[in-house]
């Protein structure tokens, strides 16, 4: 039996692992205003040279810890130096975007280069532990303490003493002034994401020794739990991220404490959304404070879209549409199906992040309440497929636009935040709330696609299907866009306060591009469901919502066309090029990265 | 007619708090209806402060503000807006993507009603349903919008017109400026607040600018004017109201109040010790 000291004692540990992420991320925030996105693939970078440190090379864990601490660091510099500082004066979404894909493709990189099976990463101390009180401790809980504490000693002695640490606090006081009075920019963030990647890479590996275990979806995780413990102290706020953590890491232990283990994130995610809505400033921040954010410049790339005269794609419409009728293979159909469903979740994004300038990461959620809705309406009450998937539509509409609605007063990387965790509160909720979900078992045997009895089994009529639902939902978007609402979600993205000032209400016209938005993205989790037959929680994930954010992007955002022509390049130029599966991936985030670099408004143009 | 008896603006002991700065200091201030009132001030003063309170987007620490008799203190900007009260912002807040015709147009979004149909709680789902179905009331209702903004958008001469279509970010820096009036004016308010609205521009610009302000006043409406171009102030303004470190100190007739050594040494006194500051800094 643990008991109550126990719990204690494990919170504080967890929590001062994740003050080494939440630190880093503060100090960036702090000088840049950027919630750096990579952070938890350092992390997972520092855990996997720890392993080639231990298991491979045989180091001392002093020596493991220099190396992880130096190469972790060299990461981060190069983020900075050909990630980031090529962005300095481009638009406020791209280093945002810019994040997202270098996490990824450093995820898919540790992925491809030591295979996602986890292993074991000892720790190199002896398994001893010593009673304290009620409670023990070993080794390796005093290790981490002591990591911790000599690690906000040196950052605290270089922060107050140093010159380059008094620039650090001096940019990120303010950064304009600070840059008058001669201070380096790129010197202070060479600085903050050296000693950030630095403290990610040593808190990667101490989290894989405590749990003699590394695997590579600890990185989304512990971006995740770094962020909520540097927004939860107050973005940019350092010691308040080293409270934050613990709070965090507290909350947690004695939640698993209460609730069991599978609750373990939900608590951290809830904590989030509920310090985002009723303190966004963190828990030390007087609330009245002016938002973080700066208020000027555009959100999104500004462009002309290219025109594309209407002839042109009602005869593209038309050659795909005939298409069946041709002899292609059936490899063809299947991969524009894809394209087909990967298109209406486009849609759906790019009017909630380029039109409405949301950018949600969660946005596979969406996905997985309409599947969930229609297979277990179709599956468990009998209603008719059609039925049952705009149902999922509809339920995806309701509940996707109340689980963001608190959020609506957000900004910017907040609103990236805040998808992100609802993302994995449905996901986890769905995986826990096993009466109606059927938790990990998940839903197998869903009734195939059928329209007024007649049940959609050849591959042609699910293309058709498919198909025609996309258009229908592409023409409707093109519609409500060149409607007063099309101009007020726009006015709202580029400029808040100003429309706030000319009566726009932000909770009344964000609510409604996520009701129309989650709609389709309903929609297409409802085709899914039954084209699969089986889903379970993770059906739906996050790399789906990544995939479709590329798409978004390479169309142009906000641009219908272009979130269909998206589709069709992502998932169609993979199959034509013969590119195996696990590079995909990887692909889809360097052209993600190549694009937020070279052209932000995308193939057409942002709208 | 009761109307007539209170002023259609009163603010009374208004006061915003930054941390120890007190940016707006208890300022008290009546504006009759078809007046033009200018305040002027020092950088720092709180003149734009005061606008964020009057306008919803900044909420006062003490005070009251009311307009044509109703309490609206620390009411949404959204509300307010709807009340007939428009602004346009010192450093320029257009929607870059957005074009000329687009940008005034959401000017005019509090007085669209076809296709918002006051209705509570299903209200939004119409709004979106009437949008994708457009009716007829809902085209005319547009049409007519669309019209007005190009009348609005020839009060400015050749300068906007031509460009109706082109994206605000592509417009220079004076024709932003105006797009915002014109948005401000797609309002139709019943009191439009200005912040320096001639900041950046040329003489012959600023000339432009002022009679059009002139010109809006003529036809009855209600300005309050920030301007540091005290030429003009003198020229348009009933009274004048001088701020300096949040405090009203000096108010009343521009020839009178430009002569107090009051507002003579705010003017001289900041300038010093502005230097000063950035000396010892340095
Ligand atoms: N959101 C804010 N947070 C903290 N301080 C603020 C904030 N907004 C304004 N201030 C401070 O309040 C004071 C008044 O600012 P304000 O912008 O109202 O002055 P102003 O009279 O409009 O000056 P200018 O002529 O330069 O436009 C300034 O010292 C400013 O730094
Ligand atoms: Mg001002």
């Amino acid at each position: 039996m643990s008991s109550w000291l126990d719990y204690t004692i494990n919170g504080l540990i967890v929590g001062n692992v994740y003050a080494l992420v939440a630190v880093g991320l503060a100090l960036i925030f702090g000088v840049s205003r950027l919630i750096n996105f990579a952070q938890g693939s350092i992390y997972l970078v520092g855990a996997y040279i720890g392993w080639v440190a231990v298991v491979q090379l045989h180091t001392p864990l002093p020596l493991t810890i220099i190396v992880v601490a130096a190469a972790a660091a060299v990461v981060g510099l190069i983020i900075e130096r050909f990630g980031l500082r090529p962005l300095q004066n481009s638009v406020r979404i791209a280093p945002l975007l810019a994040t997202i894909g270098i996490s990824f493709v450093l995820d898919q990189l540790v992925m491809l280069t030591f295979s996602p099976n986890p292993r074991a990463l000892p720790s190199q101390l002896p398994d001893v532990r010593f009673q304290v009180g009620g409670g023990t401790i070993g080794p390796l809980d005093l290790l981490i303490a002591g990591v911790g504490l000599t690690s906000a000693l040196l950052l605290f002695v270089f922060l107050r003493y140093s010159k380059l640490g008094w620039a650090v606090r001096a940019a990120s006081q303010d950064r304009d002034a600070a840059m008058q009075m001669g201070v380096d920019v790129n010197r202070v963030n060479q600085a903050v994401f050296g000693i950030a990647a630095a403290l990610g890479g040593v808190s990667g590996m101490l989290v894989g020794m405590y749990y003699n275990q590394i695997d590579t979806a600890m990185s989304l995780q512990a971006t995740l739990k770094g962020v909520v413990a540097e927004v939860v102290g107050g973005a940019g706020n350092v010691p308040g991220a080293v409270i934050g953590s613990l709070l965090l890491g507290l909350v947690e232990s004695y939640g698993v404490a209460v609730f069991g283990t599978s609750y373990r994130n939900l608590f951290a995610f809830l904590l989030l959304v509920v310090v985002l809505v009723l303190r966004p400033n963190g828990l030390f921040a007087s609330a009245r404070q002016a938002p973080p954010e700066p208020l000027t410049g555009t959100f999104i790339a500004p462009s002309r879209p290219v025109r594309i005269p209407r002839w042109a794609l009602a005869v593209a419409a038309a050659i795909f549409a005939v298409l069946p009728f041709f002899p292609v293979s059936f490899y063809v159909l299947q991969t524009l199906i894809n394209a087909w469903l990967l298109g209406m979740l486009a849609l759906s994004l790019t009017l909630v992040a380029g039109t409405m300038g949301q950018v949600s990461l969660g946005h596979a959620a969406l996905l997985a309440i309409g599947a969930y809705t229609s297979a277990l309406l179709s599956l468990t009450l009998g209603v008719p497929v059609g039925l049952a998937i705009i149902a999922g539509g509809l339920m995806s509409a309701a509940l996707g636009t109340l689980l963001i609605s608190p959020s609506f007063r957000l900004r910017g990387h907040y609103v990236s935040i805040a998808t992100l965790a609802i993302g994995e509160i449905v996901s986890l909720v769905i995986l826990n709330w096993e009466s109606v979900t059927r938790g990990p078992i998940g839903i197998s045997g869903i009734p195939p696609l059928s329209l007024f009895g007649y049940d959609l089994i050849s591959p042609t009529s699910i293309y058709w299907f498919s198909f025609i639902v996309m258009v229908v939902l592409a023409l409707l978007q093109g519609r409500l866009l060149g409607s007063h609402l099309g101009r007020s979600f726009r006015a709202i993205r580029d400029d808040d306060i100003a429309a706030r000032a000319y009566g726009l209400s932000l909770n009344r016209y964000k609510s409604l591009a996520f009701i129309f938005g989650g709609f389709a993205a309903g929609v297409s989790g409802g085709i899914a469901a039954h084209l699969y037959s089986y889903i379970n929680h993770e059906t739906f994930n996050t790399q789906q919502s990544i995939l479709a954010l590329t798409v978004v992007i390479l169309g142009g955002l906000g641009n219908v066309v272009g979130a269909i022509v998206g589709s069709v390049a992502l998932v169609g130029l993979p199959e034509v090029f013969r590119i195996a599966a696990e590079y995909r991936i990887l692909i889809y985030g360097i052209v993600l990265l190549l694009l937020v670099r070279f052209r932000p408004q995308g193939l057409l143009g942002t709208i | 007619m009761a109307e007539q008896h209170h002023p259609m603006l009163s603010l009374r002991g208004l006061t915003r708090r930054f941390g120890g700065l007190t940016a707006v200091d208890a300022i008290d201030l009546d504006l009759a209806r078809g007046e033009l009132i200018s305040i002027i001030g020092p950088n720092g003063a709180g003149k734009t402060t005061l606008f964020n309170l009057v306008t919803g987007l900044d909420r006062p620490d003490a005070g009251t503000v009311h307009f044509e008799g109703q309490d609206i203190t620390g009411l949404s900007p959204e509300r307010l807006a709807a009340e007939g009260i428009a602004r346009t912002f010192q450093l320029g807040r257009v929607f870059g993507n957005l074009s000329v015709m687009d940008n005034v147009l959401i000017g005019a979004h509090t007085r669209l009603r076809a296709v918002k149909p006051a209705v509570p709680v299903i209200g939004p789902l119409l709004e979106l349903g009437l949008a994708l179905l457009r009716p007829a009331s809902v085209k005319a209702e547009e049409e007519r919008l669309r019209e007005e903004v190009k009348a609005i958008l020839a009060r400015f001469g050749e300068r906007l017109l031509p460009r109706i279509d082109q994206p605000a970010y592509s417009l220079s820096y004076a024709n932003r400026r105006r797009v915002e009036i014109a948005r401000a004016l797609a309002l139709q308010p019943r009191l439009l607040l200005l912040d320096e609205p001639t900041a950046g521009m040329n003489p012959t610009e600023t000339a432009e600018m002022q009679a059009l302000v002139a010109e809006l006043k003529a036809e009855g409406l209600t300005i309050l004017l920030i301007e540091h171009k005290l030429e003009m102030v003198m020229r348009l303004s009933e009274r004048v109201i001088v701020m300096d470190e949040g405090k009203k100190i000096a108010e009343g007739p521009g020839e009178q109040v430009r002569t107090e050594p009051k507002v003579i040494e705010a003017y001289l006194g900041h300038g010093l010790s502005g230097t000063a500051e950035q000396e010892s800094a340095a």
